[in-house]
């Protein structure tokens, strides 16, 4: 237990622990300490799961790097086309193509796997494994009061997977003949015809390969973190105990292994096509004049399985970041999180109807209209427990005593860009107006506002808020603080016009628009979104700069619980050690809000009810 | 085999290994929910080969509902106290196990012979991967159930709670790709 530092002075959460709190004799005959036995097991093959929410998050920074890095790239070449991009010639080699007059330019080709790559890093790598594998992994034992995870050793295997997958994606970008480039949601027959573009041969292959592999660390990860919820609770932690960020990544992980396996079932089909000569998804095809074997497949059978998955993926996505935004305005806004359960239903509510909306991606893939209208109506309907999340956050920080700092400013930079992306929601939602909209930069500034940007807040709130937790440092909250205000005024920039775009029949993933004389006059908005994209760029690098300095050089933590949070994660010493608490599990008492109640700044849900007191949130029985 | 949290606070009464078991079962079912409404969608479409299954994939329900039985038979018996029948049916059920994902082979075989190959109309297609894709779990299950017979026989006979619940996860296992199978079969003939 080398790294647990225990205060020389008992505090009031010492002693109700000592006295109140749960002797499961975890330290008498614990073997954990051997998975720390040298640094092999203790940083790498690691079975804590705070340091496996380290490497999830680490691993998750470095392909956000990338990710961001591969749009710029592109948004150069898209915003500044007559510009040579001969200086990057060292790092992309054969794809910067230099023309008669010396000027270089990205390879089309290039365009498109650096757009795909873009999409299916973030997606995936950044915002599902990097969000909710960092803090369901950090948060889950912590704040509902067990030692670990209900499996360590799946643990382990859920971020070692997660690696495994991500090292194939590297190796692609690689290839001779380039990653995969036919979008991130790899539609056939883009993606099943290794003749259809450079892309869809090695780098299709690399690419389903990692996304299995990733599916599966998915799946690992998401029984561990279910079962553990439903099973470690520590003892007074109640479900109408649990702090919303534990329901958020609950629920994530059952949509998650209820989705990921369709995607998997998808790329077996996929691959089949690929190998095996089946035909799941083509059909009757002539390609660079020949005329292919199969028959009878259905291309859009892979739409419908791939987005029975993707739709829920925004939510595996969005939901862990609204868990943590809940969290951290409750706390900063020094108020309990209004309508606990209103906030647990809408959660609930949102996962059901994910499950029931993928069409509304399909609107223009020949989905019978008749359909639609189902799919238009559910899709609306989303619109419903999202505005009850919208209106309890503000209720929640309305007349609040906001301490605005960076994991708060984030917070509520959270709930602006999902009102602002939520309302792009309805528009694309209904099948008539899809129509015009369908595959223009509207969708990309949605979707990028309402699950791209928005996550990535909830994620920096959650790691602002978190970091005295993990590493028993703050980070510089001057740079924060720039770090939000770049990135907020920054991300609207870069989005923002592109809803204009859209409306005018902008297509999305197109090289060039040289030959489009209607857009001619977008130009210069296209250069502004480059220059903004190259901006917010460069704040991200601030933000990574100052993430690793805190580690070593952050202002220390000197108080168990800098925020004065009431959640059970906080009564841990400040540099937990393996088991999280070096005596005996705390025992709860009350719900996870207790802001401001009779007189006290906040009340600790470790701290027993009063005599007559009734804990408040939990509903039906007082 | 994987390290669990000892966490005494755990007052619920499924064990963590046999809900992360069971999970891990609805996850996938979900899988071949997907597969399964692929080939609902798919046919719905039109362009498709009509043909009857070959009958060696009933026999081979029985064979592996035999080996459901004999597993569970096992395990009662290993509860009871019983070594020699334990051994015995635990080693049947493996045999049958095995006997089922080889007959599944020859079921493809006769497929083929009647002119139902993997490649051409999805009809097809769809029962050799989704079949195959079943197969795949039970191989996976035949491993566990290995496991199970190399401590049965390596170690020396006892009832301890762990042994039990190993035990009982390999039994759970087992049956749930039996009942997979089932369900499978029930569906393609719906269907036909």
């Amino acid at each position: 237990m080398a790294a647990t530092t225990v205060s020389p002075v008992k505090d009031r959460e010492d002693i109700l622990i000592e006295e109140q709190g749960f002797d499961d004799h975890f330290h008498d005959h614990h073997h954990g300490d051997r998975f720390q036995s040298n640094f092999i097991m203790k940083y790498v093959f690691s079975m804590d799961h705070k340091i496996i929410a380290k490497q999830f998050l680490i691993t998750g920074m470095f392909w956000g790097i990338i990710g961001a890095a591969m749009s710029v790239i592109f948004r150069l070449q898209l915003g500044f086309p007559e510009e040579s991009l001969t200086w990057l010639k060292p790092l992309l080699g054969q794809w910067i193509v230099v023309n008669d007059a010396g000027v270089g330019s990205l390879a089309p080709e290039f365009y498109y796997a650096l757009v795909t790559m873009h999409g299916t890093i973030l997606v995936f790598f950044v915002l599902t494994a990097g969000l909710s594998g960092t803090f369901s992994n950090l948060l889950i034992p912590l704040q509902v009061g067990a030692r670990d995870m209900a499996s360590p050793m799946l643990n382990m295997l859920s971020y070692w997977f997660f690696f495994l997958s991500g090292a194939v994606m590297f190796a692609s970008l690689f290839l001779s003949t380039g990653p995969f480039a036919g979008g991130w949601t790899a539609y056939p027959p883009l993606s099943e015809l290794p003749q259809a573009s450079s892309g869809s041969a090695a780098g299709m292959t690399m690419w389903t390969v990692s996304l299995v592999l990733f599916v599966v660390s998915v799946l690992l990860g998401g029984i561990n973190y279910v079962t553990t919820v439903l099973n470690l609770r520590t003892k007074g932690m109640t479900m109408w105990r649990l702090p919303l960020t534990i329901w958020a990544f609950f629920v994530t992980a059952i949509i998650g292994i209820l989705s990921f396996p369709v995607l998997a079932s998808a790329f077996f089909l996929v691959m089949c096509d690929r190998g095996l000569g089946t035909s799941f998804f083509l059909s009757e095809i002539f390609i660079g004049g020949q005329a292919l074997d199969n028959v009878g497949g259905s291309p859009i059978l892979y739409q419908h399985l791939f987005w029975f998955l993707g739709h829920p993926e925004v939510y595996i996505i969005i939901l862990p970041a609204m868990g943590l935004v809940s969290e951290v305005l409750s706390v900063h806004a020094r108020k309990p999180i209004f309508g606990y359960k209103a906030m647990v239903y809408s959660i609930l509510a949102i996962a059901f109807l994910a499950f029931i909306v993928w069409a509304h991606h399909m609107f223009m893939s020949g989905v019978n209209p008749f359909i639609a209208n189902f799919f238009v109506l559910f899709t609306l309907i989303i619109a419903v427990p999202s505005a009850v999340k919208v209106f309890n956050w503000i209720t929640t920080v309305y007349r609040g005593n906001i301490r605005f700092n960076a994991a708060s400013m984030f917070a509520i930079g959270f709930v602006s860009m999902f009102i602002s992306g939520g309302l792009t929601g309805i528009f694309l939602g209904n099948s008539a107006i899809d129509i015009q909209l369908h595959d223009t930069y509207f969708v990309v500034a949605h979707f990028h506002i309402v699950m791209g940007v928005a996550a990535f807040f909830g994620m920096f709130a959650g790691i602002y808020h978190w970091f005295p937790k993990m590493y028993g440092r703050f980070m510089n909250e001057t740079i924060g603080k720039i770090h939000f205000w770049g990135t907020f005024v920054g991300a609207y920039a870069i989005f923002w016009p592109m809803h204009y775009l859209g409306l005018a029949g902008v297509p999305r993933r197109y090289y060039s628009f040289e030959l489009f004389d209607a857009f001619a006059h977008f130009d210069n908005m296209n250069k502004f979104i480059t220059v903004a994209a190259i901006l917010v760029f460069l704040v991200q690098v601030l933000f990574v700069v100052n993430f690793f300095y805190s580690i070593f050089k952050g202002k220390l933590v000197t108080t168990k619980n800098p925020w004065g949070a009431t959640t059970i994660e906080w009564t841990t010493p400040i540099n937990p050690g393996h088991g999280n608490w070096p005596g005996k599990i705390p025992t709860v008492h009350r719900w996870a809000y207790d802001y401001g109640k009779d007189g006290k700044e906040f009340v600790s849900q470790i701290e027993p009810l009063a005599v007559g007191e009734v804990s408040d949130g939990e509903g039906a029985h007082h | 085999m994987l390290a669990v949290t000892e966490n005494t606070t755990n007052r619920s009464k499924i064990d963590s290994k046999k809900l992360a078991l069971l999970i891990g079962c609805a996850s996938i079912v979900m899988m071949f929910a997907g597969l399964t409404s692929a080939y609902i969608v798919r046919r719905a479409g039109g362009n498709w080969l009509e043909f009857r299954l070959p009958n060696i994939f009933f026999i081979n329900s029985i064979v592996m509902l035999l080996s459901s039985v004999a597993i569970h038979s096992a395990y009662i018996f290993f509860k009871k106290g019983n070594e020699f029948l334990y051994k015995g049916l635990l080693v049947l059920s493996f045999i049958l196990g095995l006997t089922f994902v080889i007959l599944q082979y020859q079921g493809w075989l006769d497929l083929t012979a009647i002119g139902v190959e993997l490649t051409g109309n999805p009809a097809g297609s769809f029962i050799y991967v989704i079949s195959g894709i079943h197969a795949a779990h039970v191989l996976g299950g035949l491993a566990a159930i290995l496991v199970a017979m190399i401590q049965a026989f390596s170690l020396k006979y006892k009832v301890t709670k762990k042994r039990k619940l190993r035990f009982e996860l390999t039994l759970i296992y087992w049956h749930f790709v039996d009942f997979l199978w089932i369900y499978l079969l029930v569906f393609f003939l719906s269907q036909q």
